[in-house]
């Protein structure tokens, strides 16, 4: 029987390996920000699972938003990766610094 | 009942599976390909779960989309990715230990809530009982009561756009490119020069 909590553990354990991705890649920003997209994905779970729970269906949408915005930052993170990778020729976070706004 | 569980094992093993090796794999490819199996998983939990929409738009955006992106980006930037693996092995086991505490933290924070009478969550999980379709559901109040909230996505999606466009976009010299106003405010005066060609010689 597959229950709430099932949902719930499953969502926590994604949300802690993205976590941990962005803890151990620490110098590589693609891995960083697919991190983030596993942490919006576990969020995602959440609100589906909370939406089929409550038997209402805007968990649904707001599960939309959160994809609309994880779309949004993953275009607009890897532009700055790009343009970021053009002036220095490496993707190293620590050297991001040299960017000075 | 037997059946959904397996679905939902297999599922969600898969996807935590491939979730482990985005963050370990050494080939930042692989790393974009597990995601991508990662989110289909994901979309087959979203099915159990009754919402088929999102379980599609989740395919269609992030595979189709997002995780291209990556892989376009991956592929085409020469990146030395074996210098930005120093470190790893380093904060392995500082960082497993911290997953495994916060993995355990949030398995007590659902487990104690079990005794506690806000929510009785020993129910099995149902999709939305309902006589019209989830898509339908979903757009029937999408664009009534969540109106405001749809039209922020839009705004949200434009503002992105121009912001990646106008942070890759970048002026080379040497293109030649139409220029509109000049060409609609040429006249006779600087279009056409008149010269004596003497006979025999030529300019």
């Amino acid at each position: 029987m597959i229950t709430l909590e099932h949902y719930l553990f499953l969502g926590a354990i994604i949300f802690t390996l993205g976590v941990l991705g962005i803890f151990l890649n620490k110098k590589n920003l693609i891995i960083i920000l697919m991190s983030i997209e596993l942490i919006l994905l576990s969020v995602n779970i959440n609100f589906i699972a909370f939406s089929a729970y409550i038997n209402d269906i805007s968990g649904q949408i707001f599960a939309m938003l959160t994809l609309t915005v994880a779309a949004a930052e993953a275009a607009i993170g890897l532009a700055i990766l790009v343009v970021f990778f053009r002036n220095l020729g490496s993707i190293e976070v620590n050297k991001i610094n040299q960017l000075k706004g | 009942m037997i059946l959904y569980s397996l679905t939902f094992y297999l599922f969600s093993s898969v996807a935590v599976l491939s979730a482990l090796m985005v963050i370990s794999a050494k080939n930042p490819v692989h790393s974009v390909l597990f995601l991508i199996l990662s989110f289909v998983n994901a979309s087959g939990l979203f099915v159990l779960l009754g919402a088929e929409f999102l379980a599609m738009i989740l395919v269609v955006v992030y595979v189709g989309a997002v995780a291209v992106l990556f892989l376009f980006v991956v592929m085409m930037l020469d990146i030395n990715f074996v210098k930005l693996r120093e470190g790893f092995l380093q904060y392995l086991p500082f960082g497993a230990l911290l997953g495994i505490v916060l993995v355990i933290e949030l398995g007590i924070l659902f487990l104690t809530d079990r005794s506690s009478n806000i929510y009785n969550n020993q129910t099995p999980l149902q999709p939305i009982v309902s006589e019209v379709e989830n898509t339908k559901m979903i757009g029937q109040i999408l664009y009534t009561e969540y109106f405001y909230l749809f039209q922020i996505c839009g705004i949200i999606l434009l503002v992105a756009m121009i912001g990646s466009i106008t942070l890759t976009l970048r002026d080379k010299g040497g293109v030649k490119r139409q220029n509109i106003d000049s060409q609609n405010t040429v006249d006779a005066s600087i279009a056409i020069e008149k010269k004596k060609v003497k006979i025999g010689e030529g300019i």
